[in-house]
């Protein structure tokens, strides 16, 4: 297997000692598109905040987060400077809030070229429309010299996006991109995520709580639980054959489009506060399958190739996905 | 026999454009129409700046239409703020997308549930508190839930909280607004049930509105599709998701990301929603619309019924170049 682009082992993330992320290991291929899932507060967008170096400083982050075979962990911010914004960019849920209200977009988009790719204004400015043709907003000449307020919040994502896109990322980490907008907006902007990602390159990771958003665009879903990743597994399977409790779960919790209406399989409970997670498996308050061997952490269990799943409960269900 | 009973109901807001421009009428409901009898749900979706939430209000008599009329248990809506339309407002009761916002963070949760009794002087104080007790257990919180404060519980039950006040009043209708939509997966699945589970126990008629067609599928008797203040398609849940026949609900259901293969070929329409106070002429929906005539830009088509068995407002609906899948 080639050396994968980005690379996570064991990261922990605890604020003020309260643990928020509980040892992951991660990989991102080059041009690989991989989706976060899970509920609020299950450490989706933490992970992503440890490993380029943006959480505050009352964090305490150990592990390792290795890009192309560089930790990132503990570098200098020199170095960070380099690859957040150049290599690895971010966007986020509400572009409203993330673009400076005061300050016209394209000046905005212009300031990450020139920071990240040393243009002049001049270049800068044509390199902008170019971008902002690129990532699909109407008239570019004219919206450079808009104000955030003046756009919609689906232009404004994709100002974020031609932002991002302005140091010729690597890697595009893509947090709730789609959730503050509507439904056909929505589609939008996963349909340039989509083609900016095939003519680009670039890696994508999607950060979402929504199952159906990550299913269309990965390739490989992890979904996290508590700080950890429960289950890994390419799409196809994740949907088809969910193999954790928790992703059996969170699908049965999903109303379906089609066919007939049945009750909704509700998980019972709700996700345990970080100061006082249960030992063990810490799902297992709210699940149906769970014994007392669950309060031993269990490790991620292989599934079939490629599909791991961390359920001591794997190999005694196994007949029932054969 | 009808509980609600809504016709041609619009409502019109003035606003400046801009600073200094002159003022315009914004027809944030048009013309809109429905009934919901009692038990029964119906269904409103759309995107921002459609309407539906107006379309609640108008429902629950929190404002009056410009035009139309709306009835409830076949009276008149009476003025807002006047004794009659209080009397009636403890039949029917709103309930809103965030919890925390729809509560007073100073009170504890049963002090809260007790509220509205007290504002309808309904019981004593004993009838009163074994009344917050039922309602603690009917929407699922234990009895030490209701000791606590609006921050010292989760999303869902604080939901839940909202909504055991929301039906201390016995309401027949309960207009829900976006009530599960800031919930995890796995508590938004509860409280649906939970909902489902209190209209079945109790027969109230359900106005629901969310963008999310999926939770309202599994809700809903009837859903109404909103675009810019009118409705343009309404019918049964299951068919009208099925087989939408508006292109703008077509559009909304081949967007809706799924977990598993794509059952319709994926429509993505451009530009965005237009702006209320700048409505298109004929067919709001006419400049996004991939399949629009000449015709739909200069006359609106009117909400009627269609082979399909629901009501639509398209032109080229039933006509030969109905759109084919």
């Amino acid at each position: 297997m080639p050396e994968p682009l980005v690379s996570i082992r064991g990261l922990d993330v605890r604020f003020n000692g309260i643990p928020a992320l509980r040892g992951i290991d991660l990989d991102v291929g080059r041009g690989e598109a991989v989706g976060l899932v899970g509920e609020s507060g299950c450490g989706k967008s933490v992970t992503w905040l440890a490993a380029l170096g943006l959480l505050p400083h009352t964090a305490k982050v150990a592990g390792s987060v290795r890009l192309e075979g560089r930790e990132l962990l503990g570098a200098a911010s020199g170095a960070l400077d380099n690859v957040r914004g150049g290599r690895v960019a971010m966007i986020f849920q509400d572009p409203a809030s993330a673009l400076n209200p005061v300050q016209r977009v394209g000046r905005q988009v212009g300031e990450a070229l020139k920071l990240h790719r040393g243009m002049d204004d001049k270049a800068a400015r044509a390199e902008t429309r170019r971008l902002f043709e690129l990532v699909g907003i109407p008239d570019p000449a004219r919206r450079i010299d808009v104000y955030p307020h003046e756009m919609s919040g689906g232009q404004n994502q994709r100002v974020m996006i031609a932002m991002a896109l302005a140091g010729q990322p690597e890697l595009l980490v893509a947090d709730e991109p789609t959730t503050a907008l509507d439904a056909t907006i929505q589609a939008q902007i996963l349909d340039l995520l989509r083609r900016l990602q095939r003519e680009t390159g670039m890696a994508l990771v999607l950060i979402s709580h929504d199952l159906g958003v990550v299913a269309d665009m990965c390739s490989r879903v992890c979904v996290m639980y508590a700080g950890r990743i429960v289950e890994q597994a390419p799409s196809e399977q994740i949907f088809a054959r969910p193999a954790h409790p928790y992703t059996q779960g969170l699908l049965g919790a999903l109303p379906d489009m089609v066919g007939p209406r049945r009750r909704l399989s509700a998980i019972p409970g709700g996700v345990p506060e970080p100061w006082n997670l249960p030992s063990g498996c810490a799902f297992s308050p709210r699940c149906h399958l769970a014994t007392p061997a669950c309060s031993l952490q269990p490790p991620l269990l292989r599934v079939e190739d490629g599909h791991e799943a961390a359920c001591i409960h794997l190999h005694a269900r196994e007949g029932v996905f054969a | 026999m009808s509980l609600l009973s809504v016709r041609d109901a619009a409502q019109v807001y003035t606003t400046r454009r801009g600073l200094f421009g002159g003022r315009v009428d914004v027809r944030a409901v048009d013309g809109v129409s429905f009934d919901v009898a009692p038990g029964q749900t119906l269904g409103i979706v759309g995107e921002s700046g459609c309407g539906k939430s107006t379309t609640g209000r108008l429902a629950l008599g929190l404002e009056r239409p410009s035009e139309g009329s709306v009835t409830f248990d076949g009276q008149a809506m009476p003025a807002p703020g006047t004794a009659d339309w209080r009397a009636m407002r403890a039949k029917m009761q709103l309930v809103f997308q965030d919890p925390l916002g729809a509560m007073d963070r100073r009170l504890t949760i049963a002090r809260q549930i007790e509220e509205p009794l007290e504002i309808h002087g309904i019981g004593d104080k004993a009838e009163r508190a074994a009344r917050v007790a039922a309602l603690l257990v009917d929407v699922g919180l234990r009895a030490d839930h209701g000791l606590r404060h609006p921050h010292e519980l989760s999303g869902g039950q604080r939901q839940r909280a909202v909504l055991a006040r929301a039906l201390a009043t016995n309401p027949s209708l309960l207009v829900c607004d976006e009530p599960v939509s800031a919930l995890d997966v796995s508590i938004q699945a509860q409280v649906v049930n939970m909902l489902t589970d209190l209209q079945a126990a109790r027969g109230i008629a359900m106005v629901f509105i969310s963008h999310d067609l999926k939770v309202v599928r599994q809700v809903s008797h009837q859903v109404a599709v909103m675009y810019l203040g009118r409705i343009v398609e309404q019918g049964d849940p299951d068919a009208l998701f099925a087989d939408p026949a508006h292109p703008y609900t077509r559009a909304l259901v081949s967007a809706i990301p799924v977990p598993g293969p794509r059952r319709l070929e994926r429509i993505v329409l451009a530009g965005d929603p237009p702006n209320p106070a700048d409505r298109p002429t004929g067919c709001a929906f006419h400049p996004r619309c991939p399949v629009a005539i000449a015709r739909c830009r200069t006359d609106t088509p009117a909400l009627r019924h269609s082979p399909c068995g629901r009501m639509v407002a398209c032109h080229l609906v039933d006509t030969e170049t109905r759109i084919a899948a």
